[in-house]
């Protein structure tokens, strides 16, 4: 190095270099510490106890997401609708619980009350003696597709404002098919939303079978998997019930 | 004489690397979930250029089946992604980092000079400022692409709740492709500036981990 001007303090490229290497050192120890640590997070995150298909953690942060989601509903957050003439027929994902035939004058709606042991049954012409709504929103599939469709039936609302079989206290609701291989829970504030339908028709047409027939439920605050087809039983639990698809890993909340 | 010259904040070096490994995560997460609904394509009528994705491709990655994982692990990280972000833009308000990063009216000149000097066609030098014009374009774009995400993200996790986002986005399957764009917009991103990164060489990458670089200074100038 030539003679410089400097005071004698000024370091030589030897010593800036070391100190570059020091420094380098340093932050590349403290990012590899951080990388380890996570991965380490990550792998805490992924192999906790396995509850309901889905880590420990994840599910815990999913039932917190729910929380935060449930906080912001409000039952006057409405879904889109849409011109009648943009219906179409729904892709018929998901066939759980129908298997068996389906005599429709036999069949009966059972709702236990909130609290009590006893069914009370309702037969579909009483359902539909109650206020009719229609109205065309977009179905929402997990998968990720959609298909707008116009559907037509009672509001849950309506039905228990007539029927007081649980009052809005209640925190869930538990759906189940006739023969319970299908079933779902729904937070009270989902079902007593003005959206939420016990449904018939679709499309003007009374239900097909692969669709849920008789009676089944829709509703645009929550995914395709809740809406549960060909309704058979309805109860209203005190804890939070279980449901087909949480147990598989999903979401227990599934709002949109 | 060499000189040790600080470049970016011990702030700024915290935030880009832990977006790295959580917005990697949120593609790959991201991946699963489109698996279960796969109908995007480059291509016009019946021709189809490129689809996503190819058989090929999900089988060699191990994707398929993985929808209520993918779903998980989106809404857990979403969080930190947000957070980051966030909290990544108030600083460079704050800290006054955002005057480096923010384009100017020649960046967009100075961004195809910086084209034309990468592609071999320009012979002078680029611009000896901490981020060129095509820097300048590139981060401020990824920025706004992260809230993009953000806001088309929201608009599908809620479109009922958030109905009016959803709508002002262009309804729920716009605003479903509007955010699978943004990903590959990401990844086009993350091909680009590894390649810039790797072409400008240890000491430019040193001090995204470090901090600072090794600059020589003519003796006298210290």
């Amino acid at each position: 190095m030539p003679d410089t001007p400097q005071t004698p303090l000024t370091p030589t490229d030897e010593a800036v270099l070391q100190e570059a290497r020091r420094r380098s050192r340093r932050s590349f120890l403290v990012g590899g510490t951080a990388a380890l640590a996570g991965l380490l997070g990550w792998r805490w995150l992924s192999t906790g106890s396995e509850a309901d298909g889905l880590s420990g953690p994840l599910r815990t942060v999913l039932d917190a997401n729910a929380r935060v989601a449930g906080r912001y509903f409000s039952p006057t957050h409405l879904a889109p609708e849409f011109a009648r003439s943009r219906a179409r027929r729904p892709r018929a994902n998901g066939s759980v619980g129908l298997d068996e035939e389906l005599d429709p004058a036999a069949w009966r709606l059972r709702v236990t009350p909130a609290g009590g042991t006893i069914p009370r049954e309702f037969t579909l012409a009483e359902l539909q003696a109650l206020p009719r709504v229609e109205m065309t929103t977009e179905l929402k599939c997990i998968e990720g597709w959609s298909t707008i469709v116009t559907w037509a039936g009672v509001r849950f609302a309506d039905f228990l404002a007539r029927y007081p079989l649980a009052s809005a206290a209640a925190p869930f609701v538990h759906l189940t098919t006739p023969d319970e291989a299908y079933f779902v829970g729904l937070d009270m504030a989902s079902a007593l939303h003005p959206q939420t339908l016990l449904c018939y028709e679709m499309n003007g047409q009374p239900l097909t079978a692969e669709h849920g027939a008789p009676l089944r439920l829709v509703t645009p605050v929550k995914y395709g998997i809740k809406q549960i087809k060909r309704l058979g039983h309805i109860r209203f639990p005190a804890q939070r019930p279980p449901d087909y698809w949480a147990a598989r890993g999903y979401d227990w909340y599934a709002g949109l | 004489m060499k000189q040790l010259r600080e470049k970016h904040p011990l702030a700024i070096r915290w935030f880009h690397w832990i977006n790295f490994p959580v917005l990697a995560l949120m593609i790959w997460s991201g991946l699963w979930i489109y698996w279960a609904n796969d109908v995007y394509r480059l291509g016009w009528g019946n021709t189809t250029l490129l689809r996503f994705f190819p058989q090929s491709f999900y089988e060699a990655f191990d994707v398929p089946y993985k929808l209520a994982r993918g779903m998980s692990w989106h809404f857990v990280l979403m969080w930190v992604f947000a957070l980051n972000g966030l909290l990544y833009v108030v600083y460079t308000l704050v800290s006054g980092e955002w005057r480096e990063l923010l384009p100017t009216r020649r960046s967009f000149a100075e961004a195809w000079q910086v084209v034309l000097h990468d592609v071999g066609l320009r012979k002078q030098p680029l611009p000896p400022r901490k981020f060129n014009g095509a820097q300048q374009l590139a981060y401020t774009a990824v920025v706004l692409m992260g809230a993009g995400s953000l806001l088309t993200g929201a608009a599908i996790y809620k479109p009922t709740q958030l109905a009016w986002l959803t709508t002002l986005l262009g309804g729920y399957e716009w605003a479903r492709l509007e955010h699978f764009a943004l990903t590959i917009g990401y990844v086009l991103f993350f091909v680009v500036h590894v390649a810039q990164v790797i072409k400008a060489g240890w000491n430019n990458f040193r001090a995204m981990v470090a901090g600072f670089e090794v600059v020589d200074v003519p003796a006298g100038d210290a």
